[in-house]
C-alpha cells in the first residue's frame, strides 16, 4: 500500500452530558489509501458517523475532537482554523447524508446550489461553473441534464435527488469522500444504482471513499476493505474477503453470522445476544466482553489494543500473543 | 367579507334606534316617521341588507347619525392617519425584528441575545397602552423631546393627508409608533429565532457546511430564507392585527385615526360608523391575506411550480 491519503490516528470525540464525559469516539485509527474504499459497520450508535464527522470537522458542539490526529495527504487537518477546514471541506474531503430528500435546499434550483459550490472552491466564472455543473449531473446519470438543472430539487425523486448530492460532494474533485448510509433511505430498487454511480465516479477520478453503511451486501460489493466498530471503538480491519469469510474478532463473527445473503455454509441466522453497551457506561477491559462467548478472565480487566497482523487488525485479547486462529 | 358584513349590518340595524339618534326631542312623530321612510328603514330586512352591501360596495356606507356626514368620508379623513402609524410600526416591528431573531439565533451564547430575550420578555407581557404611557412619561414629560399627542403638522395631498413630511409630523409619529410596534417586534423576533434555530439544525443546513460554503452564504443566503418562508404568513396576519391594535395606542396618544373614530361612535352609539370600520378592517385582512398568499408563492418554489414534473 503507497503513503495513505487518509491517517486518522487516536481520534477522540467526547460530548459532555450531565451523567459526564461520553466518549463517542474512543482511540479509533485507521487508514484510507488513494483510490481505495473503505467500508465502515458496526450497529446503531457504534461511532461511525461521529468519525465521519469529526474528519470533516463538523461536530456539533458541545462534541469535540479530545485527541488524536487527522491527516489527508500528510497534511494535518484536525487542529485547522475553521476558515481553514472550511476550505478543505468541500475541496479536499467531500460528504453524501443518509437523506436524500432533506440534503437539498428546497429553495434553489440544483443549477444555483452546484454553481455556487464550484464558485466557492475554483477558480471559474459563472458560465464555466454551469458547464462544469451540467457534466457533472450528466456523469452522474440524470437524463437531458442540461434542461433538468434548472429545476428545484422536490421536481426529482429519491434516487434522482441522491445521485445530485453525489454531484455536489465531488464537484471540487475532493480526494476523499465519506457517504454516510448513502442508500438507507432509498427504495431497494435504486440503492445498487447509487452505490455503482459512486463506485464509478470515484473510481474514475481517484477519489477515495469511506462508506458508512449497515449493509454487509453493499460492502461486499463495493468496499475494498471493511473496518468493523463497535462501541466508539475499532474492533477489526481488514480486506473484505478476509473479514467476510474469516472474521477474527468475535463481534464480527456475530455480525456476519446475522447477514443472511453472505452465509453459504449454514443456513441458520444468528444473532448476537444482548445490546451494545451504553457509551457513558463501557465496561473496563473489552467493550464486547459482556456479550461475547469466547471471553475469559483477562477480557473483563485489560482493554485490548487495535494490532496489526500482516495488513490485518484486530482488537481482541485472544490474539494478543500473535497466535491465530 | 360577507360574515363581517352581516354582522355590521345587524349592528347596524338593532343596535339603539337611529331615528331616536338623529333627531332632537322636540321632533314630531310625523317628521319622524318621514325619517325613517327616507332611511329606508321600513322595508324588509333583506332587502335592507342587499342594500346595504351593495352601497358598500361602492364605497357608500352611509351617514354617520352624530357628525350628519358621510361615513366614508369621515373614514377617509381618519384612514390616513391610521396607515401611516401601522406602516410605520411594521417598519420598526420588521426592521428590529428580524435581525433581532437572526442574531439572538445565531449567538445563542452572548450577553447582548440574553438581552434582546429579556427585554422581548418585557415587551410581550406589558400591555400597550402601559408601555404608550411609559413612553410619553420618559420622552414627554421628563425629557420634553417629543409630542405625546396628536399628529403633529399633516401636509394635505388632496385625498391623503401626510405627517411624513414635516418634522413635527414625524416626531409625533415615534412614540406611537414605537408603541404599536414593541408587541410585534418581540413576538416576530421571537419567531425568527425559533424558526432559524430549526433550520440551522436541518440535513441541507449541514450538507451545505460540508459543502465548505462560507459562514455568511450558509447562515443568510441558505438558513435566512428559509427561515423566512414561514415567518411571512404570520408576518403578514399580525400586520393586520397591528391595524386593529392601533385603537389603543391611539387613544392613549390621542392619534386622529380610525380606531379614534371608532371608540367615539362607540360612546355615541354612531352605528354606521362602527359598521363601516370593521367593514374596513375586513377588508384589509382579506387584501394582507391576499399580498402574503402572493409573497409565498414568490419565495416558494414549491407551491409555484405546483408538484412538478418530477
Ligand atoms: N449530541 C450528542 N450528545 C451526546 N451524545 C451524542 C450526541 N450525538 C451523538 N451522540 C452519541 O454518539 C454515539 C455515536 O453516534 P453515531 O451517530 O456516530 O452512531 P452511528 O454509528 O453513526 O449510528 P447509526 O448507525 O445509527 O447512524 C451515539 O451512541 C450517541 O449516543
Ligand atoms: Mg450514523
Amino acid at each position: 500500500m503507497s503513503e495513505a491519503l487518509l491517517s486518522v490516528r487516536d481520534l477522540v470525540v467526547e460530548f459532555p452530558t450531565r451523567k459526564g464525559i461520553l466518549t463517542a469516539v474512543d482511540r479509533v485509527s485507521f487508514e484510507i489509501a488513494r483510490g481505495e474504499v473503505l467500508g465502515v459497520v458496526g450497529e446503531s450508535g457504534a461511532g461511525k458517523s461521529m468519525t465521519g464527522s469529526a474528519i470533516i470537522g463538523l461536530i456539533e458542539p458541545p462534541g469535540h475532537i479530545a485527541g488524536g490526529s487527522v491527516h489527508i495527504a500528510g497534511q494535518r487537518v484536525d487542529n485547522l482554523s475553521q476558515e481553514a477546514m472550511r476550505r478543505v471541506r468541500g475541496k479536499r474531503i467531500g460528504m453524501v447524508f443518509q437523506d436524500p430528500l432533506t440534503s437539498l435546499n428546497p429553495l434553489y434550483t440544483v443549477a444555483e446550489q452546484l454553481i455556487e459550490t464550484i464558485r466557492t472552491h475554483m477558480d471559474m466564472n459563472e458560465r464555466q461553473a454551469r458547464e462544469r455543473a451540467v457534466a457533472l449531473l450528466d456523469e452522474v446519470g440524470i437524463p437531458a441534464a442540461s434542461r433538468r438543472i434548472d429545476d428545484y430539487p422536490h421536481q426529482f425523486s429519491g434516487g434522482m435527488r441522491q445521485r445530485v448530492v453525489i454531484a455536489l460532494a465531488l464537484c471540487a474533485e475532493p480526494e476523499l469522500v465519506i457517504a454516510d448510509e448513502p442508500t438507507t433511505a432509498l427504495d431497494v430498487s435504486v440503492q445498487s444504482q447509487i452505490i455503482d454511480v459512486l463506485k464509478n465516479m470515484c473510481a474514475e477520478h481517484g477519489t477515495s471513499v469511506m462508506l458508512i453503511t449497515h449493509d454487509m451486501g453493499v460492502i461486499a460489493e463495493a468496499a475494498d476493505r471493511v473496518a468493523v466498530m463497535y462501541a466508539g471503538r475499532v474492533a477489526e480491519i481488514g480486506h473484505v474477503r478476509d473479514v467476510v469469510q474469516n472474521a477474527w474478532h468475535p463481534y464480527t463473527k456475530g455480525l456476519m453470522g446475522s447477514i443472511p445473503t453472505l452465509m453459504q455454509e449454514s443456513d441458520r441466522l444468528t444473532q448476537i445476544p444482548g445490546s451494545m453497551p451504553r457509551l457513558t457506561d463501557i465496561p473496563p477491559g473489552c467493550a464486547f466482553s459482556t456479550r461475547c462467548p469466547e471471553a475469559f478472565a483477562g477480557c473483563f480487566v485489560d482493554q485490548p489494543e487495535c494490532r496489526n497482523h500482516d495488513g490485518r487488525e484486530v482488537a481482541c485479547l485472544l490474539y494478543e500473543k500473535g497466535d491465530q486462529p | 367579507m360577507l360574515v363581517v358584513s352581516l354582522i355590521a349590518f345587524v349592528m347596524f340595524r338593532f343596535i339603539g334606534d337611529p331615528v331616536d339618534q338623529m333627531v332632537g326631542l322636540e321632533t314630531t312623530l310625523e317628521e319622524r316617521a318621514k325619517l325613517r321612510e327616507q332611511l329606508g328603514l321600513n322595508e324588509p330586512l333583506p332587502i335592507q341588507f342587499w342594500h346595504f352591501v351593495s352601497k358598500a360596495a361602492q364605497g357608500n356606507l352611509g351617514i354617520s347619525y352624530q357628525f350628519k356626514q358621510p361615513v366614508a368620508k369621515l373614514i377617509g379623513e381618519r384612514l390616513p392617519a391610521t396607515l401611516e402609524l401601522s406602516f410605520v410600526s411594521a417598519l420598526i416591528a420588521l426592521l428590529a425584528g428580524i435581525p433581532m431573531g437572526v442574531y439572538t439565533a445565531l449567538r445563542r451564547e452572548s450577553i447582548l441575545s440574553k438581552l434582546f430575550l429579556t427585554i422581548s420578555l418585557i415587551g410581550i407581557s406589558l400591555p400597550t397602552f402601559l408601555i404608550g404611557i411609559l413612553l410619553i412619561f420618559i420622552f414627554a414629560v421628563i425629557l420634553q423631546w417629543l409630542p405625546s399627542f396628536g399628529r403633529g403638522q399633516v401636509v394635505d395631498l388632496g385625498w391623503w393627508s401626510t405627517g411624513f413630511l414635516t418634522v413635527s409630523g414625524l416626531k409625533a409619529l415615534i412614540l406611537p409608533s414605537i408603541t404599536l410596534g414593541l408587541f410585534q417586534m418581540t413576538l416576530i423576533m421571537r419567531l425568527v429565532r425559533s424558526e432559524m434555530l430549526e433550520v440551522l439544525r436541518t440535513d441541507y443546513i449541514k450538507f451545505a457546511r460540508a459543502r465548505g460554503l462560507k459562514n455568511r452564504v450558509v447562515n443568510f443566503g441558505h438558513a435566512l430564507k428559509n427561515t423566512l418562508v414561514p415567518v411571512i404568513t404570520i408576518t403578514g396576519l399580525q400586520l393586520g392585527s397591528i391595524i386593529a391594535f392601533a385603537i389603543i395606542t391611539e387613544t392613549v396618544f390621542q392619534w386622529p385615526g380610525m380606531g379614534l373614530l371608532f371608540l367615539q361612535a362607540v360612546q355615541d352609539v354612531d352605528i354606521p360608523i362602527m359598521s363601516a370600520y370593521l367593514l374596513m378592517i375586513a377588508f384589509l385582512f382579506v387584501a394582507i391575506n391576499l399580498i402574503v398568499d402572493m409573497l409565498y408563492v414568490v419565495v416558494d418554489p414549491r407551491i409555484r411550480i405546483g408538484g412538478g414534473e418530477a
